[in-house]
């Protein structure tokens, strides 16, 4: 296999292809200069945009667009903060307006302390989002039942979660994670919960399309350095699981021949 | 008394704004300084076009939105 067919390994959402399975999230930055560098560092070729009022008081301010070129960047707008599925569907159509893209990211959440995907309210506001025309990425929690759900409504990615949101605490539930990508035909990403790279590396060896991180680069010493790290992060784990790793042993098996040896 | 000279008293994005006269969407925008290329406009919860801010006339009383896309995971 040559080093052309190695890097041959994009993936396909809702008729786009796209070379890198990272994707990133601009919340959390200090500040707009960082989230460009980190973006540019991360390779990704989608990020995530909340939708908020304009602050009339400010109106000069610079804007997220002014350094994350939607030209360059496909721009896939969330419903964060939402936690009715009738609030998802009214931002996502002022997402809709305010870009033009049918691309989105639905999620709506339950109260803190867990900010849990609301399965029943993410059903109704993807199933009123799909017939308005939009391609809807979800998120969603660790259940296949749920996800098979979102599927066959006629979302065109699953996104359950690895952690709670910002948590950093990993993939908590690989086996579910894998049966959703055993029984899911559309794209599956784990979302959120990412806190390092191997984090990603791990999530991508589990056979995930690609891997959705925003706080555990923006909120990083170093964002850019981290942003880097997820990048050859979710590449390592891609690899690794188109190369198929060696199955686990109870017992040693030596890695030199036994053969052979002086006597 | 000519409609067009009727005090305009709106609410955008939660806050009570007055204006000596009636304007359209376009008008309202420029009137706040915003870029027209970057805002979406929602008026009584009903998304206006950016095709059609320069036709819709605002009237008093009416509670608008508008947003733009900031940094989010």
């Amino acid at each position: 296999m040559d080093a052309h067919v190695i890097d041959e390994d994009g993936w396909t959402v809702a008729g786009r292809h796209f070379g890198s399975r990272l994707i990133v999230g601009t919340g959390k930055y200090k500040d707009l200069s960082t989230t460009a560098a980190a973006i540019e560092a991360s390779g990704a070729e989608i990020v995530t945009v909340a939708v908020r009022r304009v602050n009339l008081s400010d109106p000069k301010a610079p804007m997220l667009q002014d350094y994350v070129s939607p030209s360059r960047y496909t721009y896939l707008p969330n419903t964060a903060g939402c936690f009715t599925a009738g609030d998802a569907v009214r931002t996502l159509r002022l997402a809709r307006e305010a870009g033009g893209w049918n691309l989105v990211k639905l999620e709506v959440l339950g109260p803190p302390p867990t900010l849990y995907p609301d399965m029943p309210a993410t059903l109704e506001a993807a199933a009123a989002l799909i017939a308005d025309g939009f391609e809807v990425m979800v998120y969603c929690s660790d259940d296949p039942i749920a996800a098979k759900r979102l599927e066959e409504l006629g979302c065109v990615a699953i996104m359950p979660l690895g952690a709670p949101i910002g948590s950093g605490l990993g993939v908590q539930n690989p086996l579910m994670i894998q049966m959703i990508i055993a029984n899911a035909k559309v794209p599956v990403l784990v979302d959120a919960g990412v806190g390092t790279a191997f984090d990603a590396t791990f999530a991508m060896e589990l056979g995930c399309d690609a891997v959705l991180v925003n706080s555990a680069i923006a909120l990083a010493d170093n964002p850019v350095l981290m942003a880097r790290a997820m990048k050859a992060g979710v590449e390592a784990g891609r690899l690794a699981f188109r190369a198929g790793r060696i199955p686990r042993l109870g017992a040693a098996n030596p890695s030199s021949p036994l053969t052979g040896l002086i006597r | 008394m000519d409609a067009s000279t009727e005090p305009l008293n709106l609410i955008v994005n939660g806050e009570p704004r007055a204006f000596e006269s009636r304007m359209t969407v376009a008008a309202l925008i420029n009137a706040l300084e915003l870029d027209l290329r970057k805002v979406a406009v929602e008026r009584n919860r009903e998304i206006v076009p950016r095709s059609t801010y320069a036709q819709v006339a605002l009237s008093t009383g009416d509670i608008l939105e508008i947003v733009h896309f900031i940094g989010g995971g």
